[in-house]
């Protein structure tokens, strides 16, 4: 800094943050790259957005912004692209903390004939790749925690960390009302210390767009992973039943209606080509956390080069 | 009125027909989950401190409390005294009271002192103030290698992290609803 009188210090000094944060997103590209992934951009602004209860989409005109580009990329699975991925811009409204800006960058990517299984596998890869980019090697430090990136990394499943954490089913917190308030008071903070962590098998009503579980249909398979107590991705196996899609769909409209959300119109053109879409897994990944965790930065202002406060 | 979307660090809210002021705020949504609201709560009155998660939907009263302006005078043990600007009336209040505030006080500086029940029970500061540097690291013009903040203590003793090329002796702008380095000013 040769200027002594920088109006804007709090920006100047991201500067080596925003290098880094440009440095992990070039190794992201590449990494997809050479693992035979082709990188799709689909459009920001859509007419139908996922009903989802708890994702607010901003309005754009009478259409919607993105909160994820998880249907068009879906659409591209049913249309027979194998394996994709996209680094975009998404808004939800009214999350604002120090760990939610709300407009965010995610990164999303799909791959057919593949399970939530297959996705832990290459969430490790990615992350130790990217760790060794940026010249953290085999453990990064994040809150205080020294956590170890080598394989495996911890899995556990909802139940068990309710049982473990809270001393409660989650299934008991669900009729209680309460699986949100113990999610964010007892689990999290524990989540991914030593290890990342990925929590899994989620009770059915938390499904969203996963599949059951064959062997269990109480849960679905979904994960999330957590680093350092941070919540960095989720994943399903996709669920491809067009006529379930439809129901829970309607139950998050539902849902959204109760809470005197705003509705928003059915995606149908999703559900109609979902019907050739194969099995598949997808996992939508929240780059700017990811990069928090890799810099040690405390809050998510620290690795964005603007926040909304500061336009 | 508001609402939990309303909350953050320094918001005046009743709860139990006491005046409470949220001291931490943390924005907190699990996965597909709701959104929820994590605070730390102190009573105004008590100066207790509750822990508190609000939901989405959850609305509060703001806390009813009266406000006078008044002037900053000085300090005496934990005794700071304050002059209501309209009736040159002197009003005490504890250093607990004052919670973070205290560090911002500066002789002859104007504040909104509030009122609960014809007693003085905290300060709103202005959002800026500007205090003066009393010490830092030095700072050689030109030197690129430190390109991050540097601790500086100021006047009020209190410690921030300011920009390396601020000199001791200067006089800076702080944000008072974070406490940070906000700009430096030219004298």
């Amino acid at each position: 800094m040769t200027n002594s009188l920088i109006k804007n210090w709090p920006l100047a000094r991201r500067k080596n943050a925003l290098e880094q944060r440009a440095k992990i997103i070039r190794k992201i590209r590449q990494f997809f790259s050479e693992r035979g992934f082709l990188e799709v951009e689909t459009p920001h602004r859509i007419p139908a957005p996922a009903p989802e209860s708890h994702v607010d989409a901003v309005l754009s005109g009478k259409w919607f912004l993105h909160a994820s580009p998880e249907l068009c990329m879906k659409r591209m699975l049913a249309a027979g692209y194998e394996k994709i991925f996209q680094i975009c811009r998404c808004w939800r409204e009214g999350e604002r903390g120090s760990q939610h800006v709300p407009e965010f960058t995610l990164l999303e990517w799909y791959r057919v004939e593949s399970d939530y299984l297959t996705l832990m596998d290459e969430c490790e890869a990615l992350i130790q790749c990217l760790a060794v980019e940026i010249g953290s090697g085999e453990s990064v430090t994040y809150r205080g925690y020294n956590v170890f990136l080598a394989s495996p990394w911890e899995r556990i499943s909802v139940e068990e960390a309710f049982h473990r954490y809270a001393k409660i089913s989650a299934k008991e917190t669900l009729r209680q009302d309460l699986f949100d308030e113990v999610m964010v008071q007892d689990i999290e903070p524990r989540l991914g210390i030593k290890k990342p962590a990925f929590i899994y098998d989620y009770p059915s009503e938390r499904r969203s767009l996963a599949r059951l579980k064959k062997e269990d249909p109480a849960v679905a398979e979904r994960f999330e992973l957590y680093l350092g107590g941070l919540e960095i991705a989720n994943a399903f196996s996709e669920l491809i039943d067009a006529k379930e899609q439809r129901e829970v769909f309607q139950l998050e409209m539902e849902t959204r209606r109760s809470l005197g959300k705003n509705i928003y119109p059915v995606p149908e053109r999703f559900l109609d080509e979902m019907e050739e879409m194969p099995p598949s897994a997808g996992i939508a990944l929240g780059v700017d956390r990811l990069v928090m965790v890799l810099l040690n930065a405390k809050t998510i202002d620290e690795v964005v080069a603007f926040t909304p406060e500061e336009l | 009125m508001y609402t939990a979307s309303d909350l953050r660090k320094g918001l005046k809210v009743t709860i139990d027909n006491e005046p409470y002021i949220v001291t931490a705020f943390e924005f907190s949504k699990p996965g597909k989950g709701q959104a929820l609201y994590r605070t730390k709560l102190k009573n105004m009155i008590t100066g207790s401190t509750i822990d508190r998660t609000y939901r989405e939907g959850d609305a509060f009263e703001s806390a009813s409390l009266e406000e006078r302006v008044m002037q900053y005078l000085y300090k005496e043990g934990d005794h700071h005294y304050f002059m209501d600007n309209q009736t040159y009336e002197q009003t005490i209040i504890n250093e607990d009271a004052l919670g973070e505030a205290k560090y911002f006080l500066i002789d002859n500086l104007n504040v909104k002192v509030l009122m609960f029940r014809e007693k003085a029970i905290g300060v709103e500061l202005p959002n800026f103030v500007n205090l003066r540097v009393i010490k830092t690291e030095m700072w050689v013009k030109g030197d690129t290698s430190k390109a991050d903040y540097k601790p500086a203590t100021i006047e009020t003793g209190y410690e921030l992290r300011i920009p390396p090329f601020v000199q001791e002796g200067e006089l800076i702008t702080i944000d008072t609803r974070n406490g940070e380095y906000s700009t430096r000013v030219k004298e």
